[in-house]
């Protein structure tokens, strides 16, 4: 089966005046069509630009040296036109942030941004038309007030209700891709459960493809199909997910799987913040 | 609130009017007048009197919609005020609106094309437009536009060749109201060098805020979001991230547009602009109390309205404040 997304040998590096700093040292990285994909790491370790550069926005930043091969959907993504590139955003593949109700702008009512994420699959959309699509929309995702949801502003909803209208926004327009950049971890744990229940049944309904980015754990192991470790811009373990939680092979898994707090008490172990071990060569599941 | 406010200004003009060293009526009468020619005139003006005996007379007279008699026009302050106010509030007016339409756009493009060079050109410019008086840029235009490339006039409000009924004292108005387009157009142009030297620092003063704030937007998670949705860049500098930082700017360009009012009074001078603000200078110069009163009055009064029009916006652009909030 081929790949909807393919990464291969992914490299970024940033020219600072101090001279180039690489960030992703040679990253690669598939997601089948329909499959949920984690890539889990600590904070820094590069999950968040990988995200950035397979949605196109970290290239056209000053500075940023992009390199390797991203395949999106029989696309190499690296020649298409800045045009082509910025069609495909929004479309084919959209996205979902940390914090919902600092994601969606204050001062226009949420009808209003709805409507210009639908006008990127149906340009010059009427408002009566984006309305009907966004309630619908909205209704996939539990929102049965969608007429008082639609003429409100952010800061009006509570931050689950946001994230249920980003997850609503993400998939209006039945993207191949969607990419998770740590979703509601701004949000209350049960809150976060909840919207993640939803997100799993959408995707699977929709057949969406998902890069899911994450340092908890406990969330990946209950998402993802499959999951990469991501350590200091090297993927050191992948696998499916069973396999790697089962299993961990590699000195950074072992040490992150046993940072995560447990009901059965007892103080957590420091993760070093360097260790040879953690350079060592990747991990790979079948 | 405002009224409060107003109050306190005409304390202290009247007070500082009063305590400026010289006897207006020695300086109204001139050298050649005798001890008691001035000491009448100054018991007329009840200037013999203890200050707050006048003014309690003065807030009488107010009351009654009279701010005394100009010693210098020998005119009803009010009426002169009547006579110069509209040519600097039109002045005023379409500096203010120069400002904006300059000034805010200019602001949306550097801060949309930051570190190229629509925003180094742009950036350069608003540097050199705050960091000069706007007379200077007075001097400057009306030497360029008005001498070596005589496009504009040079000084007035409207050419001698056209007589034009006074019904608002508003050129631009007066001139359609009497149906000749030709003498509009001559209004018009007499305004465009006086309102552009006033409005330039503006400009530039506005560009400097709204790409400022912009930037600062541009960092939002929400704009990373419109970007990640592929929400057209122009969209995104001119609604998305523009809106936002309109807000904390408003409060700023207002403030500016309220400034042009001392401003003016150096570009009136220099365009022969017979305006409120000219009129202002000169009777400070002549120790001419009630009009001093009166002028100050005025222009406090102006900056007042403009502060509450910036309020009035800032409710109107935030929906924050518009809806109440609803949770923290």
């Amino acid at each position: 089966m081929s790949a909807l997304l393919d990464i291969a040998d992914l490299r970024l590096s940033f020219r600072l005046w101090s001279g180039t700093v690489e960030v992703l040292h040679g990253i690669s990285l598939s997601i089948a069509k329909g499959e949920r994909v984690a890539l889990v790491g600590e904070s820094g370790s590069g999950k968040s630009v990988t995200a950035r550069i397979v949605l196109g926005l970290i290239q056209e930043l000053k500075g940023a040296t992009v390199s390797g091969r991203i395949r999106f959907d029989g696309q190499d993504l690296g020649r298409l036109s800045p045009r082509a590139r910025h069609a495909l955003r929004g479309t084919e593949m959209s996205m979902i942030f940390q914090d919902p109700t600092s994601s969606l702008n204050p001062v226009f009512p949420i009808l209003r941004q709805f409507r210009e994420v639908l006008a990127r699959r149906t340009p010059r959309i009427s408002e009566a038309e984006a309305r009907a699509r966004a309630t619908e929309a909205l209704r996939e995702v539990a929102i049965h007030e969608a007429d008082r949801v639609l003429a409100s502003y952010p800061f009006q909803l509570s931050g689950g209700m946001n994230q249920r209208v980003m997850i609503a926004m993400a998939l209006a327009n039945r993207p191949k891709l969607l990419i998770a950049d740590e979703p509601g971890t701004a949000l209350d744990v049960t809150v976060q459960a909840q919207t993640l229940d939803l997100m799993r049944k959408l995707v699977a309904d929709h057949g969406t493809a998902v890069l899911f980015i994450s340092h908890n754990l406990g969330v990946v192991r209950e998402f993802a199909d499959r999951t990469y470790v991501i350590y200091r811009g090297r993927i050191v373990e992948q696998g499916p997910t069973a396999a790697v939680f089962a299993d961990p092979r590699h000195a950074y898994t072992r040490a992150l799987l046993a940072a995560q707090p447990r009901l059965t008490g007892g103080a957590l172990p420091e993760i070093a913040e360097r260790d040879p071990a953690f350079e060592n060569p990747m991990e790979v599941h079948p | 609130m405002s009224l409060l406010v107003l109050w306190g200004v005409s304390v202290l003009i009247f007070a500082i009017a009063r305590v400026i060293p010289g006897n207006p009526a020695r300086v109204a009468l001139g050298p050649n007048a005798t001890q008691d020619q001035v000491d009448a005139l100054a018991a007329a003006l009840y200037l013999d009197r203890n200050i707050l005996v006048q003014y309690a007379f003065w807030l009488r007279d107010l009351m009654r919609g009279d701010l005394g008699r100009s010693l210098y026009t020998n005119r009803p302050v009010t009426q002169d005020i009547a006579e110069f106010l509209p040519a600097t509030l039109e002045l005023i007016f379409l500096a203010a609106m120069l400002m904006i339409v300059a000034g805010l756009p200019l602001g949306i493009l550097a801060a949309r094309f930051r570190g190229r060079w629509p925003d180094h050109v742009i950036r350069v410019f608003s540097l050199l437009t705050v960091s000069a008086p706007s007379f200077v840029w007075a001097v400057a235009l009306m030497l360029a536009f008005a001498y070596f490339l005589p496009i504009f006039p040079i000084a007035g409000r409207l050419s001698e060749a056209y007589s034009i009924p006074r019904v608002t004292g508003f050129l631009t108005i007066d001139t359609l109201l009497a149906g000749n387009l030709h003498a509009f157009a001559n209004a018009l142009r007499h305004m465009v060098l006086p309102a552009v030297a006033l409005s330039l620092s503006g400009i530039g003063q506005a560009a400097r805020l709204t790409r400022a704030n912009m930037i600062e937007t541009y960092e939002k998670p929400y704009i990373e979001m419109s970007q990640a949705y592929g929400f057209p860049e122009g969209r995104i500098a001119r609604t998305y991230a523009f809106r936002p930082s309109l807000i904390p700017s408003l409060t700023i360009i207002g403030l500016d547009i309220a400034a042009l009012l001392g401003n003016a009074f150096l570009v009136e001078a220099v365009f022969g602009w017979p305006g409120l603000s000219r009129y202002g200078v000169q009777v400070i110069l002549r120790k001419d109390l009630n009009a001093i009163v009166g002028t100050v009055l005025v222009i406090a009064a102006l900056f007042l309205i403009v502060n509450i029009i910036v309020d009035i916006l800032t409710v109107l652009l935030n929906p924050r404040i518009r809806l109440g909030e609803a949770r923290p």
